[in-house]
């Protein structure tokens, strides 16, 4: 009776989670004039929103690759210069660590839009509007804290003891870094590394709001302004197929690494 | 793999020492002690600056610059002689009060209250309906992995692209209307699309805070539970004086997060809804608007007034609630120190 129960409740979260997703994917597989079909299964299947989301004047692929361009490099770069950061504050022992540890959290509370508008004037005048740049920097003010604090978390289950053995063996420092502290952290930089792109490739305020050539939006911008062939009802089927494009392969990097990434984001906490 | 490097730690650390002083004892001359901390403040300093320099780039100058901004209005204007004069002109807090004056009043204070009462409404519903998750899970006996990656996928979902969705499925003659049988106007301004708004937030963010739930349930000792029963508790009575107290940090953390990601909320009601709708205008959008339109004087005033209202909110909860974020960094500071001391005994 309890058994049964516990599988009752279990179904009852797995469908409060995907019932949403699936009639995503159901409405992308009807055939247009089917759209407002409400049947559980799509008949006929039919891959012609996705054949649209690629054609006519959506040109999606330049969308995928300005966000894979944008999220790509913000990643990069946050992991860079966040994992000196992150060592410093998980390993080294030294005054006002808490308060750049609070100076680090108290960024990432802080609302995107009084970060934008002081930069939308500046690029305004440096002529920065329509460039990866105007969408890549202000990404770093939320990215850069997330990955820092992440690090930190992981950084701070490291067996440091290990180093310092390495050390009395007559490692320096920064071999004993090198050969026994980066392949113990290589992990947590990853999972850090997937969780920060994930959220630079959702991000939508920043991109919308440096951006107003169409070559030059990110997928989520694109998909919120496409337009129908009459141009006047919103094409819902072609953006449930480009939502669908752009979700399906950070949820399979989601499943495959999902150990690692709830380890990640409940280490860390945030976002 | 733990006791095995337990025990081998335990010689090192007294070898460590040794190790250390002779090391600086042939480098240099200095005492050993004060050496070493200062090469290690001097490699923090190194290690940090990075980021607190890009930090006081991409973050640091906007806030200065905004509070400045805010003080300027833009525009041309006539001078004393007739001129017109272009650029900027200092106004004091006039962007300010002419916030609080006619129709822009009710506007902010309609935004401010929208703001308010979807962080108030979502993080209540996503606390219990997290909670209530986490518990469930907890007691699967199998399929919990499975569920656990269920999970993920509206974490996943970018906002926007959720908006599209949940827009799709309240469409007119979409799927929430068909499944409730009964015609209601969700996306059209009024109170169904603050709640069309609510339901696909909660939806989203309320399967992490079950996440982050179940990870601190899991670090309870089943023994506190067992005790309990023994001692004549009711299932109500072990969640209540047991699991809540027990997962009460990990919890107001989350819950802190969250709320202070609900305030600045603007993806989710612009695609869902649109923006300039007044039902669901919240006090990011009403920034975003104004500097859409090139009154970045005013923008700027908006922003800091919410800024404001977050970091005041922030300030409650943690004096309020006593929401410790970086206590786990204190802990493991005092245990290094402690370990320390400890080795030069």
């Amino acid at each position: 009776m309890k058994r049964a129960l516990s599988y009752l409740g279990l179904a009852a979260v797995a469908v409060y989670c995907l019932a949403p997703f699936y009639w995503m994917v159901v409405s992308a597989l009807r055939r247009p004039q089917d759209q407002f079909d409400n049947g559980p299964v799509p008949s006929p299947v039919s891959t012609e929103n996705f054949r649209a989301v690629f054609g006519g004047h959506n040109d999606f692929g330049r969308a995928l690759l300005n966000s894979v361009v944008v999220a790509g490099i913000t990643t990069a770069f946050t992991l860079v210069v966040g994992v000196f950061t992150a060592y410093a504050l998980a390993r080294l022992d030294f005054r006002f660590k808490n308060a750049v540890l609070g100076l680090v959290i108290a960024t990432t509370m802080f609302p995107g839009v009084s970060q934008l508008v002081p930069l939308l004037k500046l690029f305004t005048d440096i002529h920065w509007i329509n460039t990866y740049q105007a969408m890549i920097v202000p990404s770093l003010g939320f990215a850069l804290p997330l990955s820092v604090w992440l690090l930190t978390a992981f950084f701070r289950q490291l067996p440091f003891e290990l180093e310092q053995a390495a050390m009395v063996d007559g490692c320096t420092r920064g071999q004993a870094f090198r050969k026994i502290i980066v392949p113990l952290a290589a992990p947590g930089v990853f999972t850090t590394a997937i969780l920060t792109f994930i959220a630079a490739w959702n991000e939508f305020l920043i991109a919308l709001s440096m951006v107003n050539r169409k070559e030059m939006q990110t997928a989520t911008v694109a998909i919120s302004k496409f337009t129908g062939v009459s141009g006047m009802d919103q094409p819902f089927g072609t953006q449930m197929a480009a939502g669908v494009i752009v979700t399906v392969p950070l949820i399979v990097v989601v499943l495959v690494f999902q150990r690692r990434i709830v380890a990640g984001l409940t280490a860390g906490g945030v976002k | 793999m733990s006791t095995e490097v337990n025990t081998e730690a335990s010689p090192d650390v007294g070898s460590e020492v040794t190790g250390v002083s002779r090391r600086a004892t042939a480098r240099s001359p200095r005492p050993r002690r004060s050496g070493g901390r200062r090469g290690e403040r001097r490699m923090a300093a190194l290690l940090l600056s990075p980021t607190l320099l890009v930090l006081a780039m991409v973050v640091g100058y906007p806030v200065v610059a905004g509070l400045r901004e805010s003080l300027y209005t833009r525009g041309s204007g006539l001078d004393a002689d007739g001129f017109v004069v272009q650029g900027n002109k200092f106004v004091g807090l006039d962007n300010y009060t002419s916030i609080f004056q006619g129709d822009r009043a009710d506007a902010f204070w309609n935004a401010f209250t929208n703001t308010t009462f979807f962080t108030l409404t979502t993080v209540t519903l996503e606390t219990v309906i997290g909670v209530g998750m986490a518990l469930i899970m907890q007691q699967a006996f199998r399929g919990r992995s499975v569920v656990r990656a269920s999970i993920l996928v509206p974490w996943a979902i970018p906002t926007a692209i959720s908006g599209l969705l949940w827009r799709w499925i309240f469409q007119a003659d979409g799927a929430a209307n068909a499944v409730l049988g009964h015609q209601v106007l969700w996306t059209a301004d009024g109170f169904p699309a603050k709640l069309a708004v609510i339901i696909a937030e909660v939806w989203k963010t309320s399967p992490f805070i079950g996440l982050l739930v179940l990870a601190g349930l899991q670090m309870i000792p089943r023994e506190v539970h067992e005790a309990a029963k023994v001692d004549g508790a009711s299932t109500l009575q072990r969640f209540a004086f047991v699991t809540l107290p027990l997962i009460r940090p990990a919890l107001l953390v989350a819950i802190l997060f969250r709320m202070l990601d609900v305030l600045r909320m603007f993806d989710l009601p612009a695609v869902l809804i649109g923006v300039n709708q007044k039902s669901v205008e919240t006090l990011t959008m009403l920034a975003w608007f104004e500097a859409t339109n090139l009154r970045y004087g005013s923008a700027a005033a908006y922003a800091t007034l919410l800024f404001a209202y977050i970091a005041l909110i922030a300030y409650l909860f943690v004096k309020l609630l006593g929401a410790d974020i970086i206590g786990e960094a204190r802990q493991a500071r005092e245990q290094a120190r402690g370990a320390r001391k400890a080795a030069k005994r």
